[in-house]
């Protein structure tokens, strides 16, 4: 199988490709709609939102969750924000600012006429959402308020409390739920997508494992949409939800979906210091809080008096220092990376000295105790329910933790992958952001493909299929690729080793972190390609799966995801040794400016790295899809 | 940062739906305190897969309090000792050394059990499908500022719709009501200019859903006590009088 790489954006001035694409596309009628049948895997905003709004217009729809229901999926735990360029706030916002805020934010790593699209859009998203009753937040006169963000000089945010991934998307959940009492929507919980079949050259279906019984079934559908999400837990020790994984997007990428700058991770400023070496997980704090909280460490590493002890000449507000304009919402990786260098040279706070400080004192002053309680009281509850310090009294300490990932299924402006029939969505696909994501951009994308494009765009793909017979689930194909996945996972069932799943993926976390984390650098990402592999043999042969396979068994469920993750673990480290500069997200040490900022190397990597699956995990092969900027400019990213 | 030493855990231990469940004790020696409740169990079930035993299974997702997933009955209270507090954010410096700690699944039969501490909650599911949404089908949405609503009202909607669909009050409930959680959607929505053309058929759908899976309301209160995102009972009341409205005020009266 060979990989082309067609974006397939349409034609016009950047600003028009997207109403010439609607006016241009093909359509389904209303009465043929029915004789199509769409899988949606995955239901947190991009896929309930995609699952609901293809129910509305007529199709057949089935979405699967592993969830108990589609209400937990991890977007839920978004705190910040959504953006949109309104300009309700007449700041001077508009599409072509939000446009190129992404555009640059991203680090000229993204596709210009996809972000543009998102922009325009992002409008039709706020109207959406408040129409189905989200409770964003307002001001007195009744009209709906907004806050800035990092990576913007307007205030385009949206947000309910600190809870806006929540209201969004059980907004979309709702609207799904409507759909599934309607009948429009055939709901599977608990059932988990193990492999993707392709027939002649097009996705036929899936094969699901159901977690409750270990049975395993085909699903055959006209168009299989993934919307599963990132892979950051391939860190271990991430903001992800436990069981957020790569299983969908890396099976789908080894049945010839091309995978993109998978070295595109996100490390977020405001999480919570590790406390221990049996963490499970690591808790993000707002990025929001930036925007009252200011940043500092003590100039003395050997600092021992108490946050409140110390004077304002012996802090180093050290933000507002080195980017005087945009001072403590500098974006994430910039914040992320000063605050990793702070601690690398010893000032860090807390009692691990993991940290640096995030000071309410000022704001509390400025604006009273009951404003910040209005504007982040269940952050500070959180974060004194986790660490038993409350942020009224003592500064927050918190530490960047992997958070998003940028990199994800190739898909061209239609949302499609390389395999034709399979469309991916939300942080599953590589899109939108490029090298970095801003805040409260990830609501807003997740929303956007699921609403406002997937409806569109899916349609071409399936008026050319009309009254064309497809593979049902009797295709041999589907036999086989069901019995590769049943013997898969009966497989881990018989290693009979010592060491648990949650074993190996901590060490595996470890090995990514320390070579592939924050501060990338060829030796150490050699070291990691050839660690990978051994750990992964070792997985092979001394992995331990107790309980049984036809039962829910959480333990084997585990196996599968960490198996998956060994595989795209290489291909990041790989990715991003290849990728000789330093841009948003992947910071390699060689390429750095005298004062330590990324340098770019726009001659040579002004591409999307979309990487084709081999066989051999090992040796995957390079397809480039050049980046061919037409409105924007190519500047170095500064925020100073 | 202490430890804490010698707790004994009693873990409910169940194979399926309809098997016989037991208590199962096992000792932790130490522990830190900066621990999660959850880690614990991560520890324990770990040292029983190197035992060769089958872990614990339990539900879990988010472990920051919002995803609603976790569950457990720890020493009798829904989602343990700490108010406002989902079983993710309990964290062991809430219980002292030496402590016997009882660990039991939700107990509803609204909520089947599937095995050891995870239930089945999709009936919380089935409510919402029968009319907890406002019909918005995606595009043609009138721009989002047109419809201004006071900050009072747009509070009190948030208030109810931080609602997590845990089903802590549902376990804690001594009927096995389903009312704070039917409520809170029922308030969230009913109280939005957005929600008003299906106030009512919206009330009567839901209830009526909830009845066919849960037991009654008696005003006993240990939903609002349980609640990790402490929702008032408040709710109920508006609940009731949507419900009672619902089935005197006919569709067409209201029109005038």
């Amino acid at each position: 199988m060979s990989i082309t790489l067609d974006s397939k954006i349409p034609e016009g001035p950047l600003a028009d490709k997207w109403q010439n694409y609607i006016a241009n596309q093909k359509l389904v009628n209303p009465a043929n709609k029915r004789k199509f049948k769409i899988i949606v895997i995955g239901t947190g905003l991009a896929g309930a939102s995609a699952a609901a709004t293809f129910g509305e217009l007529g199709y057949q729809v089935e979405a699967f969750t592993f969830h108990d229901s589609p209400r937990r999926a991890h977007s839920i735990a978004a705190q910040g924000g959504i953006n949109a360029a309104k300009n309700y706030q007449g700041d001077g916002d508009s599409v072509h600012r939000l446009f190129y805020d992404t555009v640059k934010g991203g680090d000229f790593r993204a596709r210009e006429a996809n972000v543009h699209r998102l922009a325009e859009v992002s409008v039709d998203i706020i109207d959406q959402m408040v129409a189905q009753g989200v409770p964003f937040a307002r001001e007195y006169g009744g009209l709906l308020d907004n806050r800035s963000f990092g990576g913007a000089q307007v205030s385009r945010t949206f947000y309910a409390r600190g809870q806006t991934g929540q209201q969004l998307l059980i907004g979309a959940y709702q609207q799904l739920a409507r759909q599934i009492g309607l009948g429009n929507v055939k709901l599977w919980n608990r059932m988990e997508m193990v492999d993707v079949v392709t027939i002649d050259g097009r996705c036929a279906g899936i094969v699901t494992r159901d977690l409750m019984t270990g049975e395993f079934s085909s699903h055959s559908a006209h168009a299989v949409v993934l919307a599963t999400g990132g892979y950051g837990n391939v860190f271990y020790l991430s903001t992800n939800a436990m069981a957020c994984n790569v299983t969908g997007a890396w099976r789908a990428h080894r049945r010839g979906a091309a995978f993109a700058n998978p070295c595109y991770t996100q490390i977020h400023p405001t999480c919570i210091p590790q406390a221990d070496d049996f963490q499970s997980k690591l808790t993000l704090m707002s990025e929001s809080l930036r925007n009252d909280g200011r940043i500092w460490v003590p100039k003395n590493p050997d600092e021992t008096r108490s946050a409140d002890q110390i004077p304002e000449e012996d802090r180093d507000y050290y933000l507002e220092r080195i980017y005087p304009s945009f001072g403590n919402l500098a974006p994430r990786d910039v914040s992320s990376r000063a605050a990793k260098r702070m601690v690398d040279a010893g000032q860090g706070v807390g009692p691990l000295k993991n940290g640096v400080y995030l000071d309410f004192a000022d704001a509390i002053g400025r604006l009273g105790k009951d404003v910040i309680e209005e504007r982040y009281g269940n952050l500070f509850e959180m974060y004194e329910r986790i660490t038993g310090e409350s942020p009224y009294v003592v500064p927050m300490r918190i530490y960047p933790a992997s958070h998003y990932t940028m990199g994800g299924l190739w898909v061209d402006y239609e949302l499609q992958t390389t395999i034709p029939g399979l469309f991916c969505a939300g942080e599953a696909n590589f899109s939108d952001h490029g090298a970095n994501r801003l805040g409260a951009s990830a609501l807003m994308q997740g929303l956007s493909d699921g609403y406002f494009v997937l409806p569109y765009t899916i349609a071409p793909y399936l008026a050319d299929l009309l009254n064309k017979p497809i593979p049902d689930t009797s295709h041999p194909e589907f036999a086989k690729i069901q019995q590769e996945a049943t013997d898969r996972f009966k497989q881990y069932m018989a290693i009979g080793g010592t060491k648990t799943p949650d074993h190996f993926h901590r060490e595996l976390g470890r090995i990514i972190w320390d070579y592939c984390g924050m501060d990338r650098n060829a030796n150490g990402l050699e070291k990691a390609l050839s660690e990978i592999p051994a750990l992964h043999e070792e997985f092979k042969k001394d992995l331990k799966v107790t309980g049984s396979d036809t039962s829910i068994n959480q333990t084997l469920e585990k196996a599968g995801r960490v198996d998956d993750f060994f595989e795209l673990g290489l291909l990041m480290c790989k990715d991003a040794l290849n990728r000789e500069e330093s841009c948003g997200g992947h910071f390699r040490s060689e390429h750095q400016t005298d004062d330590g900022e990324a340098l770019r190397n726009d001659d040579d990597f002004a591409y999307v790295s979309a990487w084709e699956w081999t066989g051999d995990p090992s040796n995957p092969v390079e397809h480039k899809e050049p980046l061919e900027y037409e409105v924007v400019k190519f500047a170095t990213r500064s925020y100073k | 940062m202490s430890t804490l030493t010698n707790l004994t855990l009693k873990i409910w231990r169940q194979d399926g739906p309809d098997a016989q469940g037991r208590f199962e004790t096992h000792q932790i020696p130490e522990i830190s305190d900066e621990a999660s409740f959850l880690e614990l169990l991560d520890i324990l079930n770990e040292r029983l897969i190197e035992e060769g035993k089958e872990a614990i299974v339990f539900d879990h997702d988010c472990r920051e309090g919002i995803c609603g997933t976790c569950s457990l009955m720890i020493d009798g209270c829904a989602h343990g000792p700490q108010k406002g507090t989902a079983t993710c954010q309990v964290h062991m410096r809430v219980f002292n050394s030496g402590d016997e700690i009882v660990v039991e699944p939700w107990r509803a039969a609204a909520f089947p059990i599937i095995k050891d501490l995870m239930v089945d909650r999709s009936a919380f599911d089935r409510i919402i499908e029968a009319g907890g949404y406002i019909t918005a089908p995606t595009g043609g949405a009138p721009d989002a500022n047109l419809i201004p609503i006071p900050k009072p009202v747009s509070d009190a909607a948030m208030d109810a719709a931080a609602c997590i669909g845990c089903g802590a009050c549902v376990a804690a409930c001594p009927n096995g009501a389903a009312s704070l959680f039917t409520s809170a959607k029922i308030a969230h929505l009913n109280l939005l200019p957005q929600g008003q053309a299906e106030r009512y058929k919206r009330a009567e759908a839901m209830v009526e859903k909830m009845d066919e899976y849960f037991g009654s309301c008696t005003n006993h209160g240990e939903c609002q006590a349980a609640c990790p995102k402490e929702i008032s009972i408040d709710n109920i009341a508006t609940m009731n009088v949507d419900y009672l409205k619902s089935k005197f005020k006919n569709r067409k009266a209201l029109a005038r």
